[in-house]
């Protein structure tokens, strides 16, 4: 299928930059990690309803992954051909050309983009629904914004991907409440993942060299703007959830620039390996 | 064939013979996802389609069933495009659409009512497509695919699928 990457004014952005192929990576990275993790649910939800819901929003993530990988392909593609000598995220030589699928499974893992929060572990129920809780509003905001980005592939993937995180933060926070203000077994253990991921939420408003000057060209967006906004709506449903807001600064980051934890090793490791062992196999 | 005899509403007329693989009573016409159809020669064509959810399977069955019927009335070159936006929405669901999910067991969207922001806890009335009872509520807000919620009716106790605004 071909798709319509009509771009318009962005093109007078010079292609040599590099900063757009890896903001859109970025973008991509993020929703595949998240959405991966989520997956690992499949058949192992609590209850039948939460397993499909939670195996829904994996795969509208992955889904928004997708959208943004065959766009970075694409980009890639042409930058490559403008400055085939040109070193750096291409030097490793996809194949003959970059491809959604080259994109997601023939990366290392130092190249990823992806924020610390998306690769951390699944832990229990509480864990899962906090760590989507905190990127659905994140997610919800960036792509509120990135709607009007002047890259009009972007500004499409972001409009068509924000009515998918609206159903995605109303769940994550309903889910937020129920746990939060519910028993005293399911306050701890909101307590806990609280403990567990809160470190990697400041992460998300840090920007990378990328995130910066794709906002300087208004293709991107700037994430430290989108913090207040992240911050009160936390803090909304926190109140709502008899949950306190965290006091410490979150200090753990690293991901966007592709310092890792571990887990995206394992991630990798699962996610990449029928195509790393049977090179361009099909089914 | 000539140009003479095929119009862009003929071609529309040959879509409605493709179905949603997941909801097979409703046919790409209805789902509002062809947005254009473009006659660039008289076996040459280009159809314009937009996916409901990012992430929805059906798209690619979907591609490829279009081409097949097209291929089948005498098309030669087919370009099948897909675009993002402007966003797909239940509102481009023909009316006729809406009754035929109905009749087929799934609440179809109803404008008026959507619930489509960020609102907690927010319950909209949903009309069960058994009984008609009013007195329904909702089990999931995600269901059997991306575009559907789970609801049960209270009167005739049946559970139910309902489009979700979009």
């Amino acid at each position: 299928m071909e798709k319509n990457f009509k771009d318009g004014e962005s093109s007078k952005v010079p292609p040599s930059e590099g900063f757009r192929e890896a903001y859109t990576l970025h973008l991509a990275d993020d929703a595949l990690v998240l959405g991966h993790r989520n997956s690992e649910w499949c058949a192992h939800g609590p209850v039948l309803e939460q397993d499909i819901a939670i195996t829904n929003i994996a795969l509208d993530l992955i889904g928004q992954a997708r959208n943004f990988y065959q766009y970075a392909a694409q980009l890639i593609n042409g930058f490559k051909k403008a400055e085939s000598s040109r070193a750096s995220l291409l030097e490793r030589g996809f194949e003959a050309e970059a491809s959604e699928d080259s994109l997601a499974y023939l990366r290392d893992r130092h190249e990823f983009k992806n924020c610390l929060l998306t690769e951390q572990p699944n832990g229990d129920w509480a864990k899962t629904i906090l760590r989507q809780f905190f990127f659905s509003v994140y997610q919800y905001f960036l792509y509120e914004k990135l709607q009007v980005s002047k890259d009009h592939q972007l500004a499409a993937i972001a409009e068509k991907s924000l009515k998918e995180v609206t159903y995605h933060l109303r769940w994550s926070s309903e889910w937020v409440i129920r746990l939060g203000d519910g028993t005293e077994e399911s306050h701890q253990r909101m307590l806990r993942a609280i403990e567990e991921l809160w470190l990697y939420t400041g992460e998300l408003f840090e920007a990378a060299g990328y995130e910066q000057h794709a906002a300087k060209e208004d293709l991107g967006v700037d994430p430290s703007s989108l913090k207040p906004k992240w911050e009160e709506k936390v803090k909304e449903i926190f109140s709502e959830a008899t949950l306190p807001y965290p006091n410490k600064v979150p200090m753990e980051g690293g991901g966007k620039k592709g310092d890792h934890t571990e887990h995206l090793s394992s991630i990798l490791a699962d996610l990449q390996f029928m195509q790393r062992t049977y090179p361009n196999s099909e089914w | 064939m000539t140009k003479d005899q095929i119009n862009k509403e003929t071609v529309y007329k040959y879509l409605e013979h493709v179905n949603d693989p997941e909801v097979p009573v409703l046919n790409v016409i209805d789902l509002g996802i062809v947005r254009d159809v473009v006659l660039l020669d008289e076996d040459e064509v280009e159809v314009t389609i937009t996916p409901t959810y990012s992430g929805c399977p059906a798209m690619d069955v979907i591609t490829i069933n279009i081409r097949m019927v097209l291929l089948a009335h005498g098309f030669k070159n087919i370009k099948i495009t897909q675009k993002l936006s402007p966003a797909w929405t239940t509102d481009w669901m023909s009316e006729e659409g809406k009754q035929k999910l109905k009749d087929y067991g799934i609440a179809p969207p109803t404008p008026k009512q959507q619930v489509c922001n960020e609102k907690l806890f927010a319950e909209e009335a949903i009309q069960c497509p058994h009984c008609n009872s009013w007195h329904t509520h909702r089990v999931s807000e995600f269901g059997s695919t991306a575009c559907k919620a789970l609801y049960v009716c209270d009167d005739c106790k049946e559970p139910f699928d309902f489009f979700k605004c979009h």
